[in-house]
């Protein structure tokens, strides 16, 4: 089946991008792993049905975060040491794999209510349902503007903290 | 075997670890930022898988993405300044000189 397949490359990819955002030794290096791995979980939306999703991640996650994290790293370009471990290296490892052993037995362990929304249910305008429940009668309207003050916010204090004094 | 809610559940919380484990461990700034954003997109991986597979209504999870996306965005950009900011100062990003704040 088409989707399987899909769905082990996209993996693949995303895990091999997220490796090289630790792993790699020049960060610009790094910054691509990053935009590797947004890509393939951009497709991972697509296999989830949700085609909407996938392109506002490329749209959002590699035209813009990535694009000003890659500016970030050309504008910091004399710092000598680039992608080098901190004295917690080993304690970072334990942690984290700490961490991933614990939740995936959580997940193997758990009964999940699998109620499958079958493919022909799905409806086809993934765009106009999602804006109806954003905006739509008694939809998610006061969250969205509360999002758009956020961003504002947060551009006005990035300018302001970045500012020449 | 069929592709399942698990196995985007595992993916997630490998992804997860990954970027948990860069931003432990890592030294420069930049990287430590480019981990949270892997951290954020397993999450988001996670709401559209559940939102797929055991929802009651199938788009509350992909418009709650829709907001971790605007506040990834915010997030970034704020982080950004902060860390050019301090590179102007001390012509570093050495994580471990940023201790101003330290008692």
């Amino acid at each position: 089946m088409g989707i399987n397949i899909m769905f082990w490359i996209l993996a693949a990819m995303a895990v091999t991008g997220a490796l090289m955002v630790v792993n790699m030794r020049s960060l610009f290096r790094a910054a691509l792993g990053l935009i590797m791995c947004f890509l393939s979980i951009a497709g991972l939306f697509i296999t989830l049905s949700a085609e909407y999703l996938g392109i506002v991640q490329i749209l959002v996650y590699i035209g813009a975060i990535a694009v000003l994290i890659i500016m970030a790293v050309v504008m910091t370009r004399e710092v000598e040491h680039s992608n080098l471990a901190s004295p917690y290296k080993l304690p970072a490892i334990a942690s984290a794999l700490a961490f991933i052993g614990i939740a995936i037995w959580a997940i193997l362990n758990t009964k999940w209510p699998t109620t499958v929304i079958a493919n022909d249910m799905i409806p086809p305008l993934q765009t106009h349902s999602i804006g109806q429940l954003l905006f739509g009668q008694d939809g998610l309207v006061l969250a969205v503007e509360i999002a758009a003050l956020l961003i504002v916010v947060a551009v006005i204090g990035a300018v302001s903290v970045a500012k020449e004094k | 075997m069929d592709i399942g809610l698990t196995h985007y559940l595992v993916l997630a919380v490998l992804l997860f670890g990954i970027g948990l484990y860069g931003a432990l461990s890592r030294r420069h700034a930049i990287v430590i930022l480019m981990c949270i954003e892997l951290m954020l997109n397993a999450a988001n991986i996670m709401l559209v898988a559940f939102s797929k597979y055991t929802a009651y209504h199938q788009f509350d999870g992909q418009a709650l993405v829709m907001f971790c996306f605007v506040v990834a965005a915010a997030e970034v950009s704020v982080g950004l300044a902060i860390i050019i900011t301090f590179y102007r100062r001390r012509k570093n990003i050495d994580i471990r000189d940023v201790n101003l704040l330290k008692w």
